[in-house]
């Protein structure tokens, strides 16, 4: 599994109800029902993606999520999911307050657009292409790239409470620079 | 496609009929003393009796879901696409029935019947009946077939609304309710457009208040223009354009009034068809059954309320460009079954077809349907 989804499916408490958004295949859904009986629904746009949902046997809703969670109602998650997608979201800021309105608790990974490599490229003259961030500028789906500092920025804005954090390369904790040495980052926040 | 020689077709089937002597108490009052149901199956019901899917059909449709009729070849059943060896719901793993509801033409008790009171047809005097009597009538259907629980319920349109139904008359009888195409209850301009089309059928002069058959005379002329009203909005502004664009029939503007433009010639087509064959009785009390589902009425509005009695997981489908019953109005039963934290998957397709794309064969939609009946434990 990938290195941010094994640590969210760590941090997603047994019997807990998952909302995933933007759940891809819905492996991770499928791992937490099977590991910690942790029910729950993915949100997925693709329809290749939805399709592999529907053979991986988890529940899917093929919406928007730029228009929202309105078909949630307040509270009704433990955990809110947003792995990889973030980066792709037009309202962000928007989102963000949905998750907290529809969950307990919200677990957010993106690719880190401060690691060095990102910087670098950058500072040559190039849009960074790496592992994490594996699109040419032409073609990437992602629309609001930010790194470790911006999003901890975008959540004392939000007054949005960090519970964990964990930053990561080539799947292996980093805790000296993250922002500099960090790849992807994986945050488990709460309201206030 | 569909000759006899294809594998992938259920072949030669025979409709058949199940006479029922206990009154039908209806949802209106009425009680109907007796009754038949036509219906159809394809493939075998396994020992242990857990591969029964029903398959309820919409406003026109009938109980000959899929294969053909070996007098009439070219009779092929309305979602013969859908169902068969090797389709997305497979006949070789699954027992399917289809049911012709009550009210029907096409051979389950109507108004066309004989009312065994008067020794004539009932015409005028049928009952109206609702999509809860539909399920009533199925449900005794089922018990006669030894079908205790159906592995499913499908259906598109009103069949969708027999199906969501289902899960709400007999919560233990359904283990997943496949709802397609659907609305968890009209709006005021669905209703709208029921109306015209029952106004056109009763200001027929040859309606006679509904007792027309002994009169040997059929309203066409409203049975036709309902037919035209509704084809109209089975089908997206999108799909009519590209099916037809402003294509004029005589390549010049006529000046006149026969058929200029293809939709016309169309429409007047589609209602001559359906004139023929279809009933003017029925088709009034179809279009009530559809403006009077609403299983939230008697929860003051509360739809969540209403579905708090469901047991079975939900595949819920609908398609971007119906705009009869649009995604909104999937969402919202979406909405209703997440409230009571229900098993449910919600498709929306972005196929052209318009309200008509449940019938149609969208990859997308029909590879969904194959694994979802896949995931179906027997």
């Amino acid at each position: 599994m990938r290195a941010d989804l094994d640590v969210i499916a760590h941090w997603v408490a047994p019997q807990a109800r998952v909302l995933d958004l933007g759940c891809g295949d819905g492996r991770l859904l499928r791992h937490l029902w099977q590991e910690r009986q942790a029910p729950g629904y993915g949100v997925e746009i693709d329809d290749a993606a939805v399709l592999e949902c529907v053979e991986n046997d988890v529940n899917v809703l093929q919406v928007d999520l730029e228009s929202g969670l309105s078909l949630f109602a307040d509270g009704s998650f433990d955990s809110v999911i947003l792995s990889e997608t973030l980066q792709t979201i037009h309202r962000t800021e928007f989102l963000m307050r949905e998750m907290l309105r529809v969950g307990r608790e919200v677990i957010v990974s993106f690719p880190n657009f401060g690691h060095w490599s990102a910087r670098l490229q950058v500072a040559f003259g190039r849009m960074p292409v790496s592992e994490t961030l594996p699109y040419e500028w032409y073609e990437t789906p992602n629309v609001h790239h930010c790194t470790v500092a911006d999003f901890e920025d975008l959540c004392r804005r939000l007054t949005v409470r960090i519970r964990e954090r964990l930053v990561l390369h080539a799947g292996k904790p980093v805790t000296f620079l993250p922002n500099l040495l960090g790849s992807l980052a994986v945050y488990r926040c709460t309201a206030g | 496609m569909n000759a006899p020689h294809d594998p992938s077709s259920v072949g030669a089937v025979k409709a058949q009929k199940s006479s029922f002597d206990a009154p039908l108490r209806l949802k209106g009052g009425a009680e109907l003393p007796s009754y038949d149901i036509a219906y159809e199956t394809y493939g075998e019901l396994n020992a242990t009796k857990s591969n029964a899917v029903l398959v309820c059909h919409a406003l026109n449709a009938s109980h000959h879901v899929a294969g053909f009729y070996e007098e009439d070849k070219s009779n092929i059943g309305w979602w013969d696409n859908l169902v068969g060896p090797g389709k997305p719901l497979d006949t070789q793993r699954f027992f399917v029935v289809g049911s012709n509801y009550i009210g029907s033409c096409f051979g389950s008790t109507g108004p066309a019947s004989i009312n065994p009171a008067t020794g004539k047809p009932w015409g005028a005097d049928f009952p109206v009946v609702t999509v809860e009597d539909w399920v009533e009538a199925q449900a005794r259907l089922a018990d006669r077939l030894g079908i205790e629980r159906f592995a499913a319920v499908i259906g598109g349109s009103l069949g969708a609304m027999q199906a969501l139904q289902w899960s709400l008359s007999y919560p233990e009888r359904v283990r997943h309710s496949i709802v397609i195409a659907a609305a968890p209850r009209l709006t005021p301009q669905n209703i709208a457009f029921n109306e015209v089309a029952r106004q056109a059928i009763m200001t027929d002069p040859d309606f006679h208040g509904g007792h027309y058959y002994d009169k040997g005379v059929v309203p066409t002329r409203g049975l036709r223009i309902a037919r035209m009203i509704g084809h109209i909005t089975y089908l997206s502004g999108e799909a009519m354009a590209e099916k037809f664009g402003r294509l004029l029939r005589r390549g010049v503007p006529g000046f006149d009034f026969d058929i200029d433009f293809e939709i016309e010639s169309y429409l007047r087509y589609q209602g001559d068809k359906f004139s023929t064959y279809f009933d003017a009785n029925t088709y009034l009390r179809i279009t009530k059954a559809l403006d009077y589902f609403d299983p939230a009425a008697d929860f003051g509005g509360n739809l969540a309320a209403a579905l708090a009695r469901a047991k079975a997981a939900f595949m819920v489908v609908s398609f971007k460009s119906d705009w009869r019953f649009p995604p909104p109005r999937s969402r919202e039963l979406v909405h209703a079954l997440l409230d009571n934290r229900r098993i449910v998957s919600y498709l929306e397709i972005d196929a052209p077809g318009g309200h008509d794309a449940f019938l149609l064969e969208d990859p997308r939609y029909h590879k969904a349907l194959a694994a979802y009946f896949a995931n179906i434990e027997l």
